[in-house]
């Protein structure tokens, strides 16, 4: 299955993914009224340590805890992509206490939010890697075992 | 063809038959139900009184979820007793279900002390079904005064739900501390002072002694009068069946890491047992879904002949009450008991960590709790101290906090 990875190698810590994320799954048809003057609520994270930066984003784990563990049954793993269904979403924020990547967060509403592949809205592949100045992101199948 | 059979019908058991059908997709399993309902969230119960999820919504799993994987669901009998050596388990109503490999996954029951006058109480609840969650909603009112005893997960989960619903809240609890299972008095008194903006008050050290109608005669000499009593004193782990056939035991049905009790071809699962907690090194019972879930998953595996363990089990929560969070985990070694604390107190908040001969062991974090997974990773996968930068450790939750050449390989592959 393709994923989504970053090569610290080239990352320029420039966040251009996470406003390509935000603007992404925002609904509007224009990034600057989808951005501007607003909260971003993007789901990838860029971090940096000591000068090196990466982008961190759902790893859609084989065996995902957050599923396992979601109180209200909307997180599912349908062929693979984690997916979280907002509307079932209460918001306990279990998914968050489990998650070893750090990689769902808290959206705008309360309920939570994470990196669906842009298999869920208009872009149809991911926004992050598509923007991405340096091709520090890309979007590849690396050794599934599955 | 093996004839699986689950007793009781909650988290566990949906991890339980996803665990079966996984190894063995041939499997039919029968399922006893003693609640009339499909699976469905229990803890959810509290946001249904809060407006946040309805019925439909609150079920786990999509409708067709029994006959998609082949089970009988047997609704509304509870099973009363099994016969180990034929192999069957008897219903209230005297039939009886036989099975090859049985999971038990009976749960917990609210444990109600013996109150003097109790009796006399008409609206009195538990907080545990989504039939007490419905009875409840029937005598909520804007003027009701509500009395809950315990100011445990389950109380306080039940006052936040009720909040905007009824006039007045008082939660009553013998312990001097609220959510005294997990936070110690430092953190618990940041959560009780949030709780009291919401107009919840609170009687702590003191409960209640005997009830009249509808007053509650307080250890303290107090009186409160209340129009909705609330009991939340605690659970306690459904295994009335198990000690019966001699099954090893002792707060909960004592499980080792594939599920397996003390007797051969029988498993449990969720509430109901006693499993090994990895950051304390002793079994305890804990009754958090996730783990209820896992450990269902884990016995259906084992059930259909895949050798499978689960063997990272800690105590961990996720609790919120009006937008403030809490996210704890593990067990808390201070000082006194070997351990060391890292503490930073926030504005609205505070973060502690525990850590101890190398290892992180536990946290409580109010307020900021974005992605505190990390933390609970490095506790389930007892990662050594020694492999991670402790400075960015206490800064906040983050792959950083990895050297490079381990977090390539956590970023770099399929995991």
């Amino acid at each position: 299955m393709k994923r989504v990875y970053a090569d610290e190698n080239w990352c320029i810590g420039c966040h251009l993914c996470e406003y390509n994320c935000a603007f992404a799954n925002s609904g509007e048809s224009n990034m600057v009224k989808a951005l501007k003057d607003k909260p971003v609520f993007p789901r990838i994270t860029v971090e940096e340590d000591n000068k090196i930066t990466y982008a961190v984003s759902c790893r859609h784990c084989e065996d995902p805890l957050c599923v396992k563990s979601c109180i209200s049954g909307a997180l599912s793993n349908t062929d693979g992509v984690i997916k979280i269904d907002q509307t079932k979403c209460v918001g306990c924020l279990t998914c968050i206490l489990v998650c070893p990547y750090g990689a769902v967060s808290q959206g705008m509403h309360g309920v939570v939010q994470k990196c669906e592949l842009c298999l869920e809205n208009t872009c149809g592949a991911p926004a992050c890697v598509q923007g991405c100045p340096n091709r520090a992101l890309v979007y590849e199948t690396r050794g599934d075992t599955k | 063809m093996k004839r699986y059979v689950v007793i009781g019908n909650g988290i566990s058991t949906a991890g339980c038959i996803e665990g079966i059908k996984s190894a063995d997709k041939e499997a039919k399993i029968t399922v006893i139900s003693a609640e009339k309902h499909p699976v469905y969230c229990r803890p959810l119960i509290s946001y249904y009184l809060e407006g946040k999820t309805t019925l439909e919504k609150m079920l786990y799993r999509k409708e067709s979820f029994y006959k998609d994987n082949d089970c009988t669901v047997i609704y509304g009998k509870k099973a009363v007793e099994i016969d180990k050596v034929h192999k069957h388990v008897k219903l209230e109503d005297e039939t009886t279900v036989s099975y090859d490999t049985l999971c038990i996954a009976t749960g917990s029951s609210p444990f109600v002390p013996p109150f003097e006058g109790l009796d006399t109480v008409q609206n009195k609840f538990a907080f545990m079904t989504i039939d007490d969650t419905l009875a409840i909603e029937k005598t909520l009112s804007k003027n009701a005064r509500v009395l809950i005893v315990g100011a445990g997960l389950i109380g306080l989960k039940c006052a936040e739900g009720i909040a905007d619903r009824v006039g007045q809240i008082t939660v009553c609890d013998l312990q001097t501390r609220i959510l005294s299972s997990i936070l110690d008095d430092t953190c618990a008194s940041i959560m009780q002072n949030h709780l009291q903006k919401h107009n919840i008050s609170f009687l702590l050290g003191d409960t209640a002694k005997k009830f009249d109608r509808n007053k509650a005669y307080m250890q303290s000499g107090k009186i409160v009068e209340f129009d909705i009593l609330v009991l939340a004193v605690g659970v306690r782990a459904n295994t009335q069946m198990c000690k019966a056939i001699g099954i090893e035991v002792n707060r909960g049905i004592l499980v080792n890491d594939r599920m397996e009790t003390s007797i051969e071809g029988i498993y449990a699962a969720g509430d109901c047992t006693e499993g090994n907690d990895i950051s304390l090194g002793e079994k305890r019972v804990l009754a958090i879904l996730p783990n209820a879930y896992m450990q269902g998953y884990t016995a259906g595996q084992n059930m259909a002949g895949t050798i499978a363990e689960f063997n990272n089990a800690i105590p961990m929560n996720s609790i919120g009450f009006f937008g403030l969070h809490a996210m704890t985990a593990g067990s808390y070694f201070d000082e006194s008991t070997g351990g060391e604390v890292y503490e930073e107190k926030t504005e609205h908040g505070i973060k502690r960590l525990y850590t101890k001969d190398d290892l992180l062991t536990g946290y409580i974090l109010i307020g900021d709790v974005a992605r505190a997974g990390i933390y609970t990773s490095l506790i389930r996968d007892k990662t050594s101290l020694k492999d991670i930068n402790l400075e960015l450790l206490h800064k906040n939750p983050s792959l950083a906090i990895f050297f490079s050449e381990k977090r390539r390989e956590k970023l770099g592959g399929v995991i």
